[in-house]
């Protein structure tokens, strides 16, 4: 069975990778520390805003927590899985040692999403769960657990656009070597997910819906939890990622394709 | 035993750099007074081999450039704020101002020369420059300095937005205030690279400071005036803000331009503020190079 070898695979890669980080108990330490700092960090810009204002573009402090607790769970996602794992493939990339990675008799796609873990990441999930408990508190009303596991398949929407998003750009880099700059350039736009997309006006919110659908990743998905979430967005929005995910798909077929190694 | 044993066992051990490895003693070079003459003749070709690395990399140094869009991020978000209703005495013309303003002091003050100097120090390379006659900080500091014609580049078509745009207006229009904008750029952009050099250089005492280039940043976002206005933060943080270095770097600048009641005499204060710092970090880098540069030397260069 191919599925299950696959799976056998990335798990014994993870725990390998577990393995490697825990060994630097002391670096582990520090950065659980910066982690949770960054989630303090998060609120600063919100306190400021809400300080003087009860609503901002229909968003009340407690709805904008929802949105900044998908940022934080996504951004652990993001920092904890998939940019270790690609920056790791494109320094294989660039030192010829992606060679042996092809050579595997498994997705070459999924060994290399998944190769390496920072686990204290799992810190900043917990820290987002923390907001939207905190967040549903302030409100005065729990989820309903329709609202929730529409939330939750939303999530799971979200970190697909996410990783189809990283996955276009680490392909781009098979072709111009030197691209793993994208990457960055990517964190630095996703970072506006910390906003509700609706606070934003004219070019810069169709940018965000619909060029970059940072919208689809912390927006929507919060939009679904507070139960404000209609059918509509919600079946664009797992549309979308899902034709980000298929069209990412193809480029990384064509970038192997094209793959000459670096020898 | 086969030869082919005995010859590995007499080649470098794989995964050592060369160069970390048998480098010469490093520390003939700092006992002798250094030639001051020579490295003002340097400094030159220096600046000449800074442009044509900056040049060379210039994708990578536009892409570099453009991940500096959180002032636009922020733009956008207050820009919308104000047009329900000012915001603390903030129109919308003050936001385009000031974060247009902060846009082209931060292309212009930033600096990289942490991860530099830590990958430098950390793979050993460091003994290379320590070899030469002119001190690491001048040959970091020239080949920095030489990037900003580059960046003044890409700065200047913000600059050009920011006079046509609605903010404008909100910009001062005293010449002898403006007149303290260039030297307060350079201190600026001295104090950043002051202190992130003392961040990289911490990487001789610990093993990686890249964290702590991390934590630095997100201190300084805030501190700095880089994430928004210090008139609009809460008054205690705006406090801390007040006397620590940061808005040094970002803050004061923007404010010499963004600031009509500041006058001529309030612009030279900020710049003395400035200086007094610029003089303090490089007093502490100095104490901090001193004692890494001996204990790089003692594990072995």
């Amino acid at each position: 069975m191919t599925g299950e070898r696959t799976l056998r695979v990335l798990a014994a890669q993870l725990r390998a990778s577990v393995m490697t980080a825990m060994q630097y108990r002391a670096n582990f330490l520090v950065s659980g520390l910066v982690a949770l700092y960054w989630v303090a960090w998060n609120f600063l810009p919100l306190l400021i805003l809400f300080g003087d204002r009860q609503m901002v573009a229909g968003w009340d402090y407690p709805s904008a927590l929802v949105v900044v607790g998908y940022f934080v769970i996504l951004r652990a996602v993001l920092e904890g899985i998939i940019t270790p794992s690609f920056e790791d493939a494109i320094s294989r990339i660039r030192n010829g040692s992606f060679d042996y990675v092809l050579l595997k008799p498994l997705d070459a796609m999924l060994l290399v999403s998944a190769c390496k873990v920072e686990p204290w990441k799992a810190l900043e999930l917990l820290a987002g769960l923390g907001i939207f408990v905190h967040a549903f508190l302030e409100l005065g009303r729990p989820p309903t657990p329709g609202a929730v596991a529409l939330g939750v398949v939303m999530l799971l929407s979200g970190v697909v656009a996410m990783y189809s998003l990283w996955l276009a750009a680490v392909s781009l880099s098979f072709w111009a070597v030197r691209l793993d700059n994208l990457m960055y350039l990517l964190s630095a736009i996703f970072d506006v997910g910390r906003w509700p997309i609706s606070v934003f006006r004219g070019a810069v919110r169709v940018v965000f819906t619909v060029v970059i659908p940072v919208a689809i990743m912390t927006t929507f998905p919060a939009m679904a939890l507070l139960g404000r979430g209609d059918a509509r967005t919600a079946t664009g929005a797992i549309g979308g990622s899902a034709l980000m995910l298929l069209g990412s798909r193809l480029l990384w077929r064509r970038a192997i394709a094209a793959y000459t190694s670096a020898s | 035993m086969t030869a082919s044993g005995s010859t590995s066992a007499a080649g470098p051990a794989p995964g050592v750099t060369p160069g970390a490895a048998s480098g010469p003693p490093v520390r003939a070079a700092h006992r002798h007074p250094r030639p001051w003459r020579a490295t003002l003749r340097a400094i030159p070709t220096l600046l000449r081999i800074g442009v044509a690395e900056t040049v060379a990399y210039r994708a990578e140094f536009v892409i570099w450039m453009l991940t500096t869009s959180l002032p636009l991020v922020m733009l956008g978000l207050w820009t919308s704020v104000a047009a329900e209703a000012p915001f603390r005495g903030y129109d919308s013309a003050d936001f385009v101002a000031y974060y247009l303003s902060v846009l082209v002091v931060r292309n212009l003050t930033g600096s990289w020369v942490s991860w530099q100097l830590e990958d430098e120090i950390r793979r050993g390379m460091l003994s290379m420059r320590l070899l030469r006659p002119i001190h690491p900080f001048l040959s970091f500091a020239a080949s920095h300095l030489a990037s900003v014609p580059l960046r003044g580049v890409i700065a200047l078509p913000v600059a050009v937005v920011l006079l046509l745009s609605s903010g404008a207006d909100a910009l001062t229009r005293d010449l002898a205030q403006l007149a303290w904008l260039l030297p307060a750029l350079a201190l600026g952009w001295f104090l950043s690279f002051c202190i992130l050099f003392a961040i990289g250089a911490l990487a001789f005492f610990l093993e990686r400071s890249s964290a702590i280039v991390d934590v630095y940043f997100g201190v300084f976002a805030v501190l700095s005036g880089y994430l928004v206005p210090l008139t609009i933060m809460p008054a205690w943080l705006a406090a801390v803000a007040q006397v620590t270095p940061f808005r040094g770097i970002i803050g004061i600048p923007v404010q010499i331009v963004t600031d009509p009641s500041l006058g001529p005499m309030g612009a030279a204060r900020l710049v003395g503020f400035q200086a007094l710092w610029a003089v303090a970090v490089l007093l502490l880098l100095s104490w901090l190079w001193r004692r890494g540069v001996r204990r790089f030397e003692a594990f072995g260069a």
